[in-house]
């Protein structure tokens, strides 16, 4: 072998990647020498053309950060409001936003499971390649993810950027009809998610664990999602308003979207950081207790056991998630019964508040400052893309090694972009940053 | 857009697919999900036309020719305008997709901000960011054929639009305002039930009118409709007890880089 060899492996664009990423790789004596997971969607600071806005339309806002996870933006936004305005919209409201959340999950994972992720463990180039050899498997995603997208659409009017959801609860609540149609679709799709856990399953993945630590929310008595505090497996448990005591951001000058780390010591952002994971298979490993049992069982009848520290189970993490959601989905609708009264009347006031949620791709952490008429003065948004992007990097290094580095060319690149695509990062989401945190040295 | 005739929409593919682009630029990826969400209609659609460049789909050859090219997203850093001037060489028909690429979209209010103040204020590092001072539609630097408005667009805008394409006619848009689709759908007037300050009445439907469907004011994602007389309905904003700023607001929103609502936007700001 040629000790002296010299390999660059550029990807100008990645596809299948919601935004615009690339990434430089420089092979040098056989050891990595450079590694750069760039992210070049320009920056449309959001953070801050929100300041001299209401709160009312502080959900319509943050939604435009993300077409594929407006929900989530919604959510954290809105709990951080009657948070500093100190609202409680009460049971049904809550009910409705673990719904709405639902279709979401179910959306985003069927997307990124079959027309972002399949083919790279199948061998495909892209998802309509996979569809002429697995034609099953792909209208079965399709279906699943135009479902999320019909509940979604049920509670918001519109499935990207949805119109339903305002600070106090909901502007509308669905008739009992359209409820019990859903309940219906949902049902006949039951069998269908349970059963994508298992074909998933069987799609063959690397194996090659790895250390890292998950981050997620946790609650009592449910599977994390609008609710809870932050606990990480290595023991922290917190709530989500000392998260800047424990994660901290710094500028990388590669990229638009600012780098997390964690500081277990509590002492962020001076003390000393390392990458963290969030997402599905951080929620997995953290809240596998707080699945229902059949979700559970379904999943360990199929081979798959968490929590996991093979990253390339992330895609049946999200399987195992959308299995769950349905089943969520339908338990709340068993009981559903419009709203007189769908949400909360709000009297701002001034203050900070917290929201964070589990988006699709992992926590969601929103932080507000509010003036008496309820105006955002300060906002800072930390999506899930930008606290995974260090623990990209770290993967993507030792999976690089791990795999061979006397790889040609052509197999590198494949397989660094699979590195990658398993995290589903959502590159427009992680361009819209905030007031930094961390200097570099 | 002019009319340029019957069969200047024709596209000549001589017995091959049409070749058909999804382009992204300054974005949130919302509305290339209306091909992504198409559910069915998104594997006929590949049956229908060959994709060439649609990144998030897996098709990547951006610099291939084609027949229809789709944009999303507005125009911000240099290297943005440098690359629509090489799509725009490549394409015959190209086609703005949402509010972003055909009005500068949400994060256009920097343009009437201190671009300077936005980066040191959320970048600790504004070396690294190389930004043009303004967020533009895709018309200030190419030819554009058709402009698809919406925040986001639907499927049904989108596949519409292709499917008139291939038949060789000429997309038709939606130019009515949200009003007259909530009077077809007999849907109660927010404005006159409940006073909310709705702007319906200036802005173009073919989103289904599904915000006074929930009972809540329209807020303008879809621009401007035809037509439109903006300070008639800023007055009656302020009747309804908005605040000079909370009108300016109003209209500079999602499309405050449309010209009809930048103009009344910023007579209501700069009024106080």
């Amino acid at each position: 072998m040629d000790e002296k060899r010299e390999i660059r492996v550029d990807v100008p664009v990645l596809a299948r990647v919601e935004g615009e990423g690339a990434l430089d790789l420089l092979i040098r004596d056989g050891e990595i020498s450079e590694l750069r997971l760039r992210i070049f969607e320009p920056p449309r600071f959001f953070e801050k053309f929100l300041e001299g806005r209401s709160y009312t339309e502080v959900p319509d806002i943050v939604a435009r950060i993300c077409g594929i996870c407006p929900v989530a933006y919604q959510m954290s936004s809105v709990h951080a409001f009657e948070s500093i305005f100190d609202a409680d919209p009460g049971p049904w409201v809550r009910e409705m936003r673990r719904l709405l959340y639902c279709g979401e999950w179910i959306e985003s994972h069927s997307l990124h499971i079959h027309l972002l992720a399949l083919p790279d463990f199948l061998g495909y180039p892209d998802a309509p390649s996979v569809a002429r050899d697995h034609p099953a498997a792909v209208q079965r995603g399709l279906a699943l993810q135009g479902l999320g997208n019909d509940l979604i659409r049920m509670l918001g009017g519109r499935s990207v950027h949805p119109v339903g959801v305002k600070v106090g609860g909901f502007w509308h609540a669905p008739s009992s009809g359209q409820a019990a149609a859903m309940l219906e679709r949902l049902r006949a799709a039951l069998p269908e998610a349970a059963e994508l856990v298992h074909f998933v399953a069987g799609v063959t993945v690397p194996d090659d664990p790895q250390e890292f630590v998950s981050v997620a929310l946790r609650h009592p008595d449910e599977y994390g999602m609008n609710e809870g505090g932050l606990v990480t497996s290595d023991g922290l448990e917190i709530g989500i308003n000392e998260y800047e005591k424990y994660f901290a951001e710094s500028h990388a000058p590669h990229s638009t979207a600012l780098h997390s780390h964690y500081f277990p010591a509590g002492d962020a952002p001076h003390g000393a950081g390392r990458p963290y994971l969030v997402g599905p298979l951080a929620r997995l490993n953290l809240n596998v207790d707080r699945l229902p049992a059949g979700v559970r069982e379904n999943a360990e009848a199929a081979g798959l056991r968490f929590p996991s520290a093979n990253m390339f189970h992330s895609m049946a993490a999200r399987a195992v998630e959308t299995h769950y959601a349905i089943v969520e989905a339908i338990r709340i609708l068993e009981s559903y019964a419009p709203s007189e009264s769908p949400a909360v009347t709000i009297s701002p006031r001034p203050g900070v508040g917290f929201g964070c949620t589990e988006a699709p791709r992992g926590i969601l952490w929103h932080r507000y400052e509010a003036d008496h008429e309820g105006r955002v003065v300060t906002a800072r948004i930390v999506p899930p893309t930008s606290q995974n992007q260090p623990r990209i990097e770290e993967d993507l290094r030792r999976s690089l090694d791990a795999f061979g580095l006397d790889h040609d060319e052509e197999a590198l690149r494949l397989r660094a972009e699979t590195v990658i695509r398993n995290y589903d990062p959502c590159i427009s989401c992680a361009t819209h940053f905030l007031r930094l945190q961390l200097q570099r040295d | 857009m002019a009319y340029r005739g019957f069969d200047a929409m024709k596209i000549d593919t001589e017995n091959r697919k049409p070749r058909v682009a999804v382009h992204k630029f300054s974005s949130c990826d919302g509305c290339q999900l209306a091909f992504i969400n198409a559910g069915t209609d998104l594997v006929r659609l590949y049956d229908l036309v060959e994709m060439v460049h649609f990144a998030e789909a897996g098709q990547l050859d951006e610099d291939a020719e084609v027949d229809v090219a789709f944009i999303e997203g507005s125009v911000s850093t240099p290297h943005e305008v440098e690359r629509l001037q090489r799509i725009r060489k490549r394409s015959k028909f190209l086609i703005t997709l949402g509010a972003c690429a055909t009005a500068g979209g949400l994060q256009a209010l920097r343009n009437m901000a201190d671009l300077d103040e936005y980066v040191t204020g959320v970048y600790a590092s504004p070396e690294y960011i190389t930004s043009l001072p303004l967020a533009t539609p895709i018309s200030q630097h190419v030819r554009v054929d058709l402009e698809i408005w919406g925040c986001p667009v639907n499927g049904r805008q989108v596949l519409a639009a292709v499917r008139s394409l291939l038949s060789g006619v000429v997309p038709v848009l939606e130019r009515d305002k949200v009003c007259l689709e909530c009077k077809r759908q007999q849907t109660v007037c927010v404005m006159v039930a409940k006073g909310e300050p709705c702007m319906g009445p200036v802005t173009r439907t073919g989103c289904g009118a599904i915000c006074p469907q929930l009972g809540r004011d329209c807020y303008a994602c879809f621009g401007p409709a035809e037509a439109v007389n903006t300070d008639s309905h800023a007055q009656h904003l302020v009747a309804l007890g908005l605040s000079h700023e909370q009108v300016a607001q109003r209209f500079l929103f999602i499309n405050n880089g449309a010209p009809e609502f930048n103009a009344e936007g910023l007579k209501w700001r700069d009024e106080g």
